[in-house]
């Protein structure tokens, strides 16, 4: 009894599915090239930082890898050189920023997004006009503001133009925008109040958005430099990038691997959110173009 | 498939919730919830919009407030700035004229800062506009481990410009890497100045800026390449045309508008380069201050607690906001052709 077996249909693709194997070969190097240019001295930042006192980082005897790789530096880091009070303000500038953009980004973007009250279309232009005008361009005038209200070198002063961003509002009222309204009259049949309905059904639809709001707050304040840098004066209450930049400038004899041990550790936080929220990161990227 | 996840739980708290409450007295919170959070109004049933008219503007006001006193109000009172001597650090300020713009259209080093900036912007945004293109379309194909190579090329888009600036300041000093490695091929016998020579440590930053912008500028693109019609590359290959001319003929085309919006936003970032200048060339903005930019100039003339003059730093500002804006018109202007 002969019956023809039927071959299995493979479920994962042959490498010769991808194309010919000159292409495919092309294609990879050209990828290891550019992973070795973009990678490469962030790497190199953190191979340094595995070394001994006994290896050099610098100089014609300085190998790529470390041949007794420590974490002697990391443990100077924190003892050494005041990163953990570094960390602990970029941290506390990072919470109470995303913290206030959160907030006020979700109230005022829904709001935005409802008809029915005058004045809406004025609140909108306001927004949009406060996003002309770049930041380097007014910030000796936001300086002066920030003396005013007598917050120069403190962590209150860094914050609080980042309180709440035009952008992020516009971005959750395109998000709430998109809500279907024959969902929200369902949910009025039902019996919810506003606030239900803000709560239940226009905070968890938008969730996409808000993901995109924390992620673009944390990056942009763990990473923030210019502002930080004029705003803050004494040691203690400097921010991450701020203490990184200043420990490489500073006279007092340091050492580089620590430094760079320093600068591996300011990445980790981001790099973890990343890997979390990789599905929105892109996402925020593209909605750059935020619907106005 | 969004009304399945959202409309579920609005049933369930349903209505009873605020009809009747019967129990205890509402505590303060309670009350000041009531006053603040949207309800039905009173008397009306759910279907009423707002509980009280001010409500909307309640939840509004502190955007409003933010986007009046550190976006609207800054900009004016730049303006208004520009006209007076007023010092970083307080002090009585009196009215100048034009002092200050004639002062600065006299100033060599302002123009110094304008030409780095206007530099910057021709050599990085055709770079910038390009360079993430064609990357973006090595890492379209869906090839094994694609993810990884994706991710991995936007590390520096994570890493801080202090971070980032910190390596190359490492990679490109005297006894660094590059210079060893170049020394080591015996392609040269004394170390090249990246770090020393104004010229060199200008385009050492744009190098950075590129370097930094790839990662974010790849994924914009990869996002407009889904719009690229995929037969068009298979008849185009059909036909006999090369990867290259495919590039030219098909991809890039086909995400124009990408491509001018690119433009545009790597043009405004490039007038705002501060960081990369600061970690290369030190903060004194390179030797004796040749490679400042303009926002660079502005800190230094504008904000220096003991030399600073906020009026002459607001009137720089003015200027780096019409570099700005003559940008941002130019590059309109440049859409709508392009669209017609």
């Amino acid at each position: 009894m002969t019956t023809a077996v039927e071959k299995p249909r493979r479920l994962m693709p042959r490498w010769r599915d991808y194309g010919r194997p000159r292409e495919l070969v092309v294609r990879y190097l050209l990828l290891l090239l550019v992973l070795g240019i973009t990678v490469g001295p962030l790497l190199w930042q953190l191979l340094a930082s595995l070394k001994g006192t006994g290896e050099d980082v610098f100089g014609a005897n300085a190998t790529l890898l470390p041949h007794d790789p420590t974490l002697r530096a990391y443990r100077q880091v924190f003892d050494q050189v005041p990163v953990a009070t570094y960390i602990r303000n970029s941290m506390i500038v990072v919470i109470l920023s995303i913290t206030s953009q959160l907030v006020f980004s979700t109230t005022a973007g829904y709001m935005l997004s409802k008809p029915g009250w005058k004045g809406r279309k004025a609140v909108w232009v306001v927004l949009v006009a406060s996003m002309m005008f770049p930041f380097e361009s007014i910030m000796v005038s936001l300086f002066l503001s920030i003396r005013d209200l007598g917050l120069v070198d403190s962590l209150a002063g860094v914050w609080l133009p980042g309180f709440v961003g035009a952008i992020n509002v516009l971005l959750m009222r395109g998000a709430f925008l998109a809500v279907p309204r024959e969902i929200e009259d369902s949910a009025m049949l039902d019996g919810a109040n506003e606030w239900q309905r803000f709560r239940h059904l226009y905070l968890p639809s938008a969730w996409g958005a808000i993901m995109v709001v924390v992620i673009n707050t944390f990056i942009s304040a763990w990473d923030d430099f210019l502002w930080p840098l004029i705003v803050l004066r004494s040691e203690s209450h400097m921010t991450l990038t701020l203490g990184l930049s200043r420990l490489q400038s500073s006279s007092f004899g340091y050492d580089q691997r620590v430094v760079m041990a320093g600068s591996v550790i300011s990445i980790i936080p981001v790099l973890v959110l990343f890997v979390i929220t990789q599905r929105w990161f892109y996402r925020g990227v593209s909605s750059g173009a935020v619907k106005l | 498939m969004v009304a399945t996840q959202t409309a579920e739980p609005v049933s369930v708290p349903g209505a009873g919730r605020t009809a009747a409450a019967p129990g205890p007295a509402p505590s303060r919170i309670r009350r000041f919830a009531r006053a603040v959070l949207p309800g039905p109004a009173p008397g009306a049933n759910g279907a009423a919009l707002y509980r009280r008219w001010w409500l909307p503007w309640l939840w509004t006001a502190p955007a409003i407030v933010c986007a009046v006193v550190f976006g609207v109000f800054p900009f004016f009172n730049t303006v208004l700035l520009s006209f007076t001597d007023a010092k970083p650090l307080g002090g009585a300020a009196s009215f100048v004229g034009l002092d200050n713009y004639t002062r600065m259209v006299d100033d060599s080093d302002f123009w110094l800062a304008t030409r780095n900036s206007v530099l910057y912007a021709i050599v990085v945004v055709p770079l910038m506009v390009l360079l993430p293109l064609m990357l973006a379309v090595l890492v379209e194909k869906n090839l094994p481990g694609i993810g990884f190579f994706r991710s991995a090329f936007y590390t520096p888009v994570l890493a801080s410009s202090v971070v980032v600036g910190l390596s190359w300041q490492w990679l490109l000093a005297d006894d660094g890497l590059v210079n060893t490695w170049l020394r080591k091929a015996h392609l040269i016998r004394s170390a090249i100045p990246f770090l020393s020579d104004s010229w060199l440590i200008l385009f050492c930053a744009m190098g950075l800026t590129l370097w930094k912008g790839l990662g974010w500028y790849m994924v914009f693109y990869l996002a407009a390449l889904g719009n690229v019609p995929k037969e068009l590359h298979e008849a185009a290959s059909m036909d006999g045309a090369g990867a290259v001319r495919r590039f030219w003929h098909i991809t890039m085309p086909g995400v124009r508008q990408a491509m001018m919006l690119v433009g545009t936003l790597t043009g405004i970032g490039s007038l705002r380069v501060f960081t990369e200048i600061y970690m290369l060339g030190s903060s004194t903005g390179g030797p004796g201050g040749a490679d400042r930019t303009l926002p660079f100039y502005i800190r230094d003339v504008g904000l220096d607690p003991i030399t600073g003059n906020a009026g002459y730093g607001s009137a720089v500002s003015v200027a780096l906001f019409a570099l700005t804006l003559g940008l941002t018109l130019l590059a309109q202007r440049l859409t709508k052709e392009d669209e017609a």
